[in-house]
């Protein structure tokens, strides 16, 4: 099955290796992987989608949460979440298209129903971006391929994922504004002893869900 | 230039001073390496640091050196090698660090920055080829990132669950110049680990199962040392009155001697200790793994017993077995939280079971066969430990082997009662290990008596290193258990591949002669009567000794588990000996 985890990584070279590293060492297959800025400076926000085994989950959080470069980890398979991947389409509308001079119009008409934007026109086709879950995207895809047309080129960003509501990851409150590992000897880590977290409802990476899982 | 005292005050050093000034820092005393083009300037400032270095024959037993001393004194092991092929020797003793969790920093020089990525003379990608194999690793290119790079890496090296750190230096790094302070250079905290909560439900689970059962064991593993949690499993088994097996790893955390010490489970375990662990209904894993080399096959695992794993990594859970609950955290610290919780218990019928099952399994056991004439390894193990004992140096020797048959008969017949007393590669099996992980575990620990168990194979893997032992003037005992074979492979192929020794068969230099090669005394035993007075002679020399035991030639370990076959299938040894035969014969 396909599992999804957002994980916040230091934004330093090599890291990405990391985590893709992982993953090849577990023999898992990355279906796709997003990585971009996060809300937090020098931080990045990947979204991980893989597939494996039903019970995998917790092993695959605790193995990414492992690299020192890690700062958290939230698997976002069992909750509510908004998932979306951006994908830009290139499709061939010139005059030998199936609806000649009306294809431009029949494109225009499905990107509508899809909400779909034309970002590019040229004589012999037409980009269109498009958001949306995976599903909505393939649909448009289909729809596009069955009408008759040919699609030229296919980029797709791979999914991002974010809990819905008022979550923003109890681990992000509990650690505060947590500061870099950069060696400038300011110590405000002194102040994350771990300990004073005991009375938080729950601690950073407690894996609350190991019994969850079975072998 | 003078050398600045530790924390106090900004000065200006070059790459190479501040790797040795944060060493210094961090109270290495002791770094094994070999130097090489890229890794010169550092070379070139040791000088002017109060640090011992200690150059070995091959990059490979610097890491082992490190690993053995950090398993020896529970101090964070140093090792350093040049860029390139340097670097790619380091391998495979990082790995073995890594599968036992041992706490090394390795420090790498690498060609300059500039020409970095370019296939530079001596350049390989380091920090890409141990990237599976180190706990974290570092490329630094610049002067002042170099203190910062050391001072985290000790850090990662010993939180949570230790492991090796590989930092590459390049060279312009260690020429240029920067301002140095060692206390400017700490790591902020470590990052926040999983740990228990006092009030966690999985503790009031845990109390519940501990309270209902009645056939419990302790699983003991290298988690016990590494968390320094002997008297709290000492306190939890008394005041429960449960019985404790242990892993390979795991023998020296709990004593011997102690009437609740089953011995060693797993794969060449004691075999009442395999059927109480199949018989057991609660298995208390104490910072163990669940290695296949004790499970045997998973499908039969211990099917009627619960299962509470108290383990500081969390990727560890459910990862080869299933657990009802684990308790993610430091052992110590959880032992500590659930002792005081847990009303003491009387009942030793449990015990008394286990123990009356022991039948002929112990007694037909090699050291109780009478004495035919031949030597077994199993004798020269035995008689180590009874010299030490009889010697009152029980508590101050520390046996390092090497991997194979040897191996698993120390771990039968030499009873540890002390932590670090024994350092054996277990998870990586690195054959090779032995003497250059002697050579640490001595360094680290000048006053106690060290002897290297080792096999004619393995022995030779790494043999180049009976230099180091000279040139460092190391007092290490160095027993051979000599049988012509790859034994451990000699015994798997007459198991399960027919008898078809193919490539196991051995030859040998004369050990001896190749000792007093290096100005090492040494001797060929292969008779019982002879191992105990030889034994004294090398422990009371104060100089290294090297004995050639010349042992029974397919003597096998036993009991043994087939690969794939369930905890309690165990083969035994034969009834009738065909070894006692042969020797009967001539």
């Amino acid at each position: 099955m396909l599992h999804t985890f957002v994980a916040l990584v230091e934004d330093k070279p090599g890291v990405l290796t990391r985590v893709a590293s992982l993953f090849r060492r577990l023999n898992i297959n990355i279906v796709s992987l997003t990585v971009g800025e996060s809300e937090r400076p020098d931080t990045s926000r990947m979204t991980i989608v893989c597939d494996a085994h039903e019970h995998a989950a917790h092993r695959i959080r605790a193995s990414l949460y492992k690299l020192e470069t890690t700062v958290h980890v939230d698997e976002v398979d069992r909750s509510a979440a908004v998932v979306r991947e951006l994908c830009l389409m290139k499709i061939a509308v010139g005059p030998d298209s199936p609806n000649g001079s009306h294809s431009r119009s029949q494109i225009f008409e499905l990107a509508n129903v899809f909400r779909a934007r034309v970002v590019d026109l040229a004589p012999e086709s037409i980009m269109l971006e498009m958001t949306g879950s995976s599903s909505k995207i393939e649909g448009l895809v289909q729809v596009i391929t069955e009408s008759g047309y040919t699609i030229l080129e296919v980029s797709r960003t791979g999914r991002m994922a974010m809990r819905r509501g008022h979550h923003t990851s109890r681990v992000l409150s509990a650690l505060g504004s947590r500061p870099k590992a950069d060696g400038n000897g300011d110590n405000h880590g002194s102040k994350l002893d771990f300990h004073d977290n005991l009375g938080d409802e729950i601690l950073p990476n407690e894996f609350e869900n190991v019994h969850e899982e079975e072998i | 230039m003078s050398r600045p005292e530790s924390g106090a005050g900004t000065t200006v050093l070059t790459g190479a001073e501040i790797v040795w000034a944060t060493l210094e820092g961090e109270g290495v005393r002791e770094v094994f390496g070999y130097p090489g083009g890229a890794i010169l300037p550092i070379y070139d400032a040791l000088r002017k640091f109060p640090i011992r270095h200690v150059l070995v024959r091959h990059e490979q037993g610097a890491a082992h050196m490190a690993d053995g001393y950090a398993r020896a004194s529970g101090r964070v092991g140093v090792c350093m090698a040049t860029s390139g092929p340097g670097a790619t020797n380091l391998v495979t003793g990082i790995a073995t660090a890594m599968l036992d969790s041992v706490p090394i920093v390795c420090i790498t020089g690498q060609v300059s920055s500039k020409v970095l990525g370019s296939d530079a003379f001596q350049e390989v990608d380091i920090t890409g080829i141990t990237l599976p194999i180190t706990k974290h690793n570092f490329l630094v290119t610049r002067a002042e990132d170099i203190a910062p790079a050391i001072r985290q890496a000790f850090q990662i090296a010993t939180c949570g669950r230790p492991g090796p750190v590989l930092i590459d230096i390049t060279k312009d790094a260690q020429q240029s110049t920067a301002s140095f302070e060692f206390a400017a250079a700490a790591p902020c905290a470590a990052r926040p680990h999983p740990m228990l909560r006092a009030d966690s439900s999985s503790i009031r689970e845990a109390i519940a199962l501990i309270h209902s059962a009645e056939r419990p064991i302790v699983l003991a593993g290298h988690g016990i040392t590494q968390s320094g949690a002997e008297a709290q499993v000492i306190a939890f088994a008394e005041s429960q009155q449960i019985p404790v097996a242990s892993t390979l790893l795991g023998l020296g955390s709990f004593p011997a001697a102690h009437p609740l010490n089953l011995g060693m489970m797993g794969m060449h375990g004691e075999s009442w200790v395999n059927h109480a662990i199949q018989e057991a209904d609660l298995l208390l894993a104490f910072g163990m793994r669940f290695d296949d080399r004790v499970t045997g096959n998973l499908a039969h695992y211990a099917q009627n017993a619960k299962k509470i794993h108290v383990e500081i990594d969390p990727s560890e859970i459910n990862k080869n077995v299933r657990v009802d609950v684990a308790l993610i955290g430091d052992l110590r610290g959880v032992l500590d939280t659930l002792l005081p919780l847990l009303p003491k218990r009387t009942d030793t019928g449990w015990l008394r079971k286990i123990n009356a099952s022991k039948g002929t399994a112990a007694v037909r056991d090699i050291i109780n066969l009478p004495d035919n004439g031949h030597l077994y390894a199993a004798h020269v193990i035995h008689d180590i430990w009874r010299e030490a004992q009889a010697a009152g140096r029980e508590q101050d020797t520390i046996i390092v082997t090497d991997v194979g048959q040897h191996q698993m008969w120390e771990a039968q017949y030499f009873k540890h009662e002390t932590p670090r007393s024994l350092v054996t590669s277990g998870g990586l099996g690195t054959m090779g290990f032995a003497l250059p992980a002697a050579i640490g575990a001595k360094t680290a620990c000048p006053h106690k008596d060290v002897w290297v168990i080792a096999g004619d194979g393995g022995f030779q893997m790494t043999a180049a290193e009976l230099s180091t032992v000279v040139q460092e003037k190391l007092a290490i005992n160095i027993a051979i258990i000599n049988n012509g074979y790859l034994g451990m492979v000699r015994q798997w192929q007459e198991t399960f591949y027919e008898k078809n020794y193919s490539a196991s068969p051995i030859l040998s230099p004369d050990f001896v002669k190749l000792a007093e090669a290096h100005g090492i005394a040494g001797a060929h035993i292969a008779k019982r009567k002879d191992v105990t007075l030889a034994v004294t002679k090398a422990r009371t020399s104060g100089q290294p000794f090297l004995f050639n035991f010349q042992v029974e030639k397919e003597d096998g370990v036993y009991p043994m588990i087939a690969p794939g076959a369930a905890l309690h299938e165990m083969v035994h040894r034969p009834e009738r000996d065909p070894l006692l035969e042969t020797a009967e014969d001539e």
